[in-house]
């Protein structure tokens, strides 16, 4: 089996584990849930050596790189970080509803690739700008930032649904506490915030490596600056003048279409970065 | 803050204005607005093509507000000054009271404070005060680097802090951000950044600006020695290869082979492998043959560019006048093509395009003759980008203090703990309490995961040590 075959299947493994994470949270059942850990754990698993085996197809075909490069490859790395992020989470935080709202965003980050007519995902070689060193370094923090935000983004969700929990037996009142998603998705924006930059810096050195500018106003430099704008002002907002719960739940959707813009949206638009697009 | 914000002092009140956390809130919202504006509309495209796409009157309205180049307009470099003073005062106005607390000696403790923590952790022991000092003072002092043990009357408090100098995290973040700016003024003031197109084994010494479009020399001379593209199998290309030959006064000093995101670099200009073409080639190799095989001939030609070759018998004349990169054929692009005039002996002169991907094409024109390119001289230009920026070593700079910045503002912070152990009796009691100035809910695992620690070590049968 190739690597495509084995994320195909990985899609449904996510799927089925996005299912139970809803299931055990609707109908109020640990043992669902259990399940989902395990069926989430090996469809990771998955992910992992699908991406891994795409890598060593390259080096079989005589490509050699890593599959970091399109869109297909973008999105499959996409999963596994948000995947990967996610699980770690559980493990800390011990409370499954979370997995609710932050695996179906693995499942539909990979479904999207697998699935998608319009995305292919034969292994191509690489075009002069992209064969560099920055690329992995680039790609990989990006995709941790955007993991995190997307993950932020889900707790979100949840911390705005949970404040409207009013009687005591609300499948809401299962959620964490509103005061632990508020501090977790702070936590994770700010991990976010950090590959972000991290990930616009190694982009900015690469590109002045590549054309002679670290900094040209295309537009998909403009929209990772305009997402580090909205996440920086949550920052602020936050360490400064206090700002919780409410505000920063939504600020963080915000951040996040800003994200999505950055990630999808710009490939509608004209640029130097049309790599991520399909094809 | 001690200033009233009512002050009658407009200097006092600029710099109020500028101390403010709303107004780095209101700017950045606005600057983050405000950038969507340049990737929906295409930045310094010629006016014919505004003209096209908005129309007359939405034109000028763009135009007046500087959207078609606006990240250079006075508004948006107005915004980003105002940014930047804005991080300066707020930094300025902070730090001396950060500064106060990260530089003492001999750290505060306030008892209390820890005695009220909600989140507390209280034991008992069947141990003394002091024998239960003895095995976690030296604990606590290893797990921070700053302890100090009080004694009281009822009995034993211990202290331990780290981090503290991490509540300077913001102000190294803040430093960044004037590195970058810094280094991006200096790149626009003495940097410079232009194109130049060399053919192959020919030599330049200038190059065109982009923004000015104007002629800049260099002080020493390029020459390309050759230029070549490769592509894969699919036929996507593979590599772009110029080897350049830097001269100053006629003598080779630097040699390289430069690809795309491998630029050769001299005297801190870097040149780059930027784009290419193919060049008019001078001599060609006609086949003209005849379409009715009784009419009979075939026969191969070497001509040039305005150079007109006979038919036999008479029958007329060929000249090719031009060649061009993308010729253009019922309404689409051909591609390459030499163009020409075929004069017969009777009739009107017509054109002839024989593009180099399709070499039949002549065929298509139904005409007496058909003409093809055999063969032709196939030369390139190399695009190099050329640029200038003693800004980058400050920008590069910047960023390395960012991330460290970064780093140390949202994931170190600065954790205080306190112990106290009080008699009662022939045992003891205890309480573990922590703060953090952020990552409240970790400090909270963390004090949890220290008392079972703690909690370990006093038990009776435990070593002391």
């Amino acid at each position: 089996m190739n690597s495509s075959g084995i994320l195909s299947i990985t899609t449904f493994v996510y799927a089925t584990a996005a299912f139970l994470y809803i299931f055990a949270w609707v109908f109020k059942k640990d043992f669902p849930g259990k399940v989902a850990t395990w069926v989430a754990s090996v469809g990771l698993a998955g992910n992992i050596s699908g991406f891994i085996l795409r890598w060593i197809e390259s080096y079989q075909m005589g490509i050699g790189r890593a599959p970091l490069s399109n869109l297909y490859e973008s999105l499959v790395f996409f999963a596994l970080t948000i995947a990967l992020i996610y699980l770690v989470i559980e493990q800390k935080y011990r409370n499954r509803t979370m997995g609710a709202f932050a695996f179906p965003l693995a499942f539909l980050a990979l479904a999207y690739a697998s699935l998608s007519p319009n995305i292919s995902d034969r292994i191509q070689p690489l075009v002069p700008a992209l064969k560099s060193n920055w690329l992995i370094a680039h790609v990989v923090t990006c995709f941790i930032g955007y993991a995190a935000f997307a993950i932020a983004f889900g707790l979100s969700i949840m911390f705005i649904l949970r404040q409207r929990a009013k009687t005591e037996g609300s499948i809401l009142k299962r959620f964490p506490e509103p005061r632990v998603l508020d501090e977790l998705t702070y936590q994770l924006i700010m991990l976010g915030f950090l590959f972000l930059s991290i990930g616009i810096i190694t982009g900015a050195v690469w590109a002045n490596s590549a054309w002679g500018r670290y900094w040209g106003w295309d537009p998909k430099e403009t929209w990772s600056l305009i997402t580090w704008f909205v996440y920086s002002t949550l920052i602020h907002a936050r360490m400064m003048r206090g700002w919780h719960g409410k505000r920063i739940a939504w600020l963080s959707i915000v951040g996040f279409m800003a994200v999505m813009f950055t990630y999808f949206g710009v490939n509608l638009l004209p640029g130097l970065h049309s790599y991520g697009a399909s094809g | 803050m001690v200033k009233n914000e009512t002050s009658p002092d407009p200097k006092n009140r600029i710099w109020m204005f500028f101390a403010s956390v709303k107004l780095t809130v209101a700017l950045l919202l606005t600057l983050a607005v405000t950038s969507i504006i340049g990737t929906v509309i295409p930045q310094n495209e010629s006016p014919a093509a505004y003209v096209n796409a908005y129309g007359e009157n939405l034109y000028r309205i763009f135009s007046v507000l500087n959207f078609f180049d606006m990240y250079r307009s006075w508004w948006f470099q107005l915004l980003i000054i105002f940014l930047t003073i804005n991080v300066v005062v707020c930094s300025l106005e902070r730090l001396p009271k950060t500064w106060k607390i990260v530089s003492v000696k001999v750290p505060p403790f306030n008892a209390d404070r820890f005695r009220d923590d909600n989140s507390k952790v209280d034991f008992q022991s069947q141990r003394s005060v002091q024998t239960l000092r003895q095995a976690f003072e030296p604990f606590i002092c290893k797990k921070f680097n700053y302890c100090r043990v009080e004694e009281t009357d009822k009995g034993v408090l211990l202290f331990g802090e780290k981090g503290r100098w991490t509540r300077l995290g913001a102000y190294i973040v803040h430093m960044s951000i004037i590195f970058l700016l810094v280094g991006a003024l200096i790149g626009s003031i003495y940097g410079f950044e232009g194109f130049v197109n060399i053919p192959e084994g020919q030599t330049v010494n200038q190059i065109r600006l982009r923004n000015s479009n104007e002629i800049y020399p260099l002080d020493f001379d390029i020459r390309c020695d050759r230029f070549s593209v490769s592509f894969y199998e699919t036929g996507t290309p593979k590599e772009y290869r110029s080897a350049l030959t830097i001269l100053e006064e006629e003598k080779p000093v630097l040699q390289k082979d430069i690809i795309v995101n491998d630029p050769l670099s001299y005297k801190g200009i870097n040149i780059f492998q930027s784009s290419y073409g193919s060049l008019p080639s001078e001599s060609l190799t006609l086949s003209i043959s005849s379409r009715e095989p009784q009419l009979g001939f075939n026969f191969v030609k070497e001509t040039k560019i305005g150079e007109p070759v006979e038919l036999p018998d008479g029958k007329g004349s060929v000249v090719i006048q031009d060649y061009t990169n993308s010729a253009q054929f019922g309404g689409r692009s051909i591609g390459e093509a030499f163009i020409g005039v075929l004069t017969p002996k009777e009739g009107e002169p017509v054109q002839v395009i024989l593009p180099l991907r399709f070499p039949n094409f002549d065929r298509m024109r139904q005409g007496d003759f058909i003409i093809a390119v055999q063969d032709y001289e196939k030369k390139f230009y190399t695009g190099l980008q050329v640029a200038y920026d003693p800004g980058v070593p400050v920008v590069y700079l910047g960023f390395i203090v960012m991330i460290l910045g970064c780093f140390i503002t949202f994931f170190i912070s600065h954790q205080r703990i306190c112990i106290e152990v009080i008699r009662a009796g022939n045992s003891s009691r205890v309480m573990v309490a922590g703060t953090s100035n952020k990552n409240k809910l970790g400090m909270q695992q963390k004090i949890k995961r220290i008392s079972e620690k703690l909690q370990g070590m006093s038990q009776v049968n435990s070593p002391t040590t």
